[in-house]
């Protein structure tokens, strides 16, 4: 038998993190912008089955990108998390922050265990408050740690460039429409600065709607309201600035 | 939340073992003490404030589920504004009859339930379904119920298959039947049912159906002492739920106010209510 080769902690590190970060950029990536009534999510997803959006508890929304299994995985957990704090405690006492904790506590132990494979992705917690200022959006990178991002993130394969691009363009109090718009924008741009069309059947929006009279404020876009919205966003945008663009979020 | 994630702050491996979209199983696999039914039961009697009447009825586009406002315990009021009706999901609802507090407590889990397994499989449970799973949650109360301490509810619900509104009633050993047209659960419930019975017709709109419920309380309340009748003076009224395609909706306080009121109203010209024909 021979003596195995020694490697530095560093390095071992080093390697976990690059096998999980090229997991991550295998994947589609996918934005979640804050708008004037709620938070947006928005991604390419050619499977109307599988998503990449869910609904964790009333306001807490959640997005992943990278493996599948691994993702749909901690989605689970997350659920029976909140249900269960919610079971015990009370609705109000579910926080996007407890939650994300529990997250990067989790990724962070599996990825620096010798025994298991790192996590092959990248989380989006969002919690939808009372009113803008209360909205959270917090990152999970595979590693365990914690970004408490503010108006726009990306994650998955294009996300540094798609950041990039989102935070020059993002402001505060956009219209549904309008965040709609600038997210579709910037998951069309390719690698090399490119653009590519993405057909409405392909994207997966999802949004955490503060205005929504039920106390489940996560609701699925699709079909008809999906093209309405992004067919209404270009007539309005031409005609006028007005961020509060009532007639196409309705 | 020390408790729940213990030690490295991770979540332990119950939360992330596939297979089950069941809350209840979860709690029964991760902590089986917060489960009602695998609570040790103590010696002796114990007196709660039990609530009393609920009454459903079918219509064409869907049902109505009722319940009066009064708890009692033994021959005292315990409670005067009591509710008794919830939504069990968008599509469904439920009435209790029997012990409040666990009542309340079966009804809490019974949604989380409904809402759990929704956002595990991303669709959501069939009509029979959520009835089966209501089912086997009373089961698991049979020890309390032979104690005394029994909860009889009521489920109705719109059956997006069949497109209809479909009652189920229960009995304390979680045994489940399906009620056609009507049905009433709790002490005032023979009243309730007998009102109903010459009342009910089977091409009745929700208006109408709203008001055969209501009707079908006041007599309730009329004959039986433990269940309570309009309120007009503390401004308690009957809770009135209508469960359609369009889904839940809870009669607000001004239009279940008024709906008790015309039937106090014409119930003082007439006090045991409408007639049927003899023949």
């Amino acid at each position: 038998m021979s003596t195995p080769f020694y490697v530095s902690p560093q390095q071992a590190m080093a390697d976990r993190a690059e096998y999980a970060r090229k997991g991550i950029a295998r994947g589609r990536s996918l934005v979640v912008l804050q708008y004037a009534d709620g938070i947006v999510f928005v991604g390419e997803n050619p499977s109307r089955a599988l998503h990449k959006f869910s609904e964790i508890y009333d306001r807490i929304g959640f997005a992943a990108a990278g493996k599948y299994n691994e993702y749909e995985n901690l989605r689970i957990g997350g659920v029976r998390y909140a249900d269960l704090r919610g079971y015990t405690y009370d609705r109000d006492d579910v926080t996007a922050r407890g939650l994300a904790n529990v997250y990067a506590q989790t990724l962070g132990t599996i990825f620096s265990s010798a025994g298991e494979k790192p996590y092959e992705v990248e989380l989006v917690v969002a919690e939808v408050g009372v009113e803008p200022e209360g909205d959270q959006i917090y990152r999970l990178p595979h590693d365990g740690s914690i970004v408490d991002e503010h108006g726009s993130v990306a994650v998955g394969g294009n996300a540094e460039q798609i950041s990039s691009f989102l935070d020059q363009r993002h402001r505060d109090g956009m219209s549904l429409a309008e965040a709609l718009k600038l997210a579709v924008q910037a998951l069309s741009r390719d690698t090399n600065g490119s653009e590519r069309e993405i057909p409405a059947e392909r994207l997966e929006v999802a949004v955490l709607d503060r205005t929504r009279p039920q106390q489940r404020k996560f609701k699925r876009i699709v079909g008809r309201q999906l093209k309405r919205l992004l067919e209404a966003d270009d007539a309005a945008v031409a005609k006028t600035d007005d961020p509060s663009d009532e007639a196409a979020e309705e | 939340m020390e408790a729940i994630t213990r030690s490295t702050g991770r979540l332990p491996a119950a939360f992330l073992t596939p297979g089950s979209s069941s809350f209840i199983d979860f709690l029964a696999d991760h902590s089986p003490e917060l489960l009602p039914g695998n609570r040790k039961l103590p010696e002796g009697i114990v007196e709660a404030p039990h609530g009393t009447t609920i009454v459903a009825a079918t219509f064409p586009g869907g049902v109505v589920l009722a319940g009066d406002r009064r708890a009692t315990m033994g021959n005292m009021i315990a409670q005067r504004d009591i509710e008794k009706v919830f939504p069990a999901d968008e599509y469904s609802a439920v009435g209790i009859a029997g012990t409040a507090g666990l009542a309340v407590e079966m009804v809490k889990l019974f949604q989380l339930e409904l809402e759990h397994f929704e956002k595990v499989e991303g669709a959501t449970l069939s009509l029979e379904g959520k009835a089966n799973r209501l089912s086997t949650m009373i089961r698991s109360n049979l020890g309390m119920a032979m104690q005394g301490l029994a909860v009889v509810p009521l489920f109705a619900g719109w059956d997006e298959g069949k497109e209809k509104g479909r009652i189920f009633s229960y009995d304390v050993t979680g045994g489940r039947s399906e009620e056609h047209g009507y049905a009433a659960t709790g002490s005032g419930s023979i009243f309730a049912r007998g009102s109903m019975k010459k009342l009910y017709r089977d091409d009745l709109t929700e208006q109408q159906a709203t008001t055969l419920v209501v009707q079908a309380l006041y007599d309730a309340a009329d004959d039986d002492s433990a269940t309570g009748g309009p309120d007009l003076a503390r401004r308690i009224f009957p809770i009135v739920t209508v469960i359609t395609d369009e889904g839940f909706r809870r009669l607000t306080e001004a239009e279940s106010s008024e709906l008790a009121r015309s039937v106090t109203d014409r119930r003082l010209e007439q006090p045991d209510g409408p007639r049927a024909a003899l023949l």
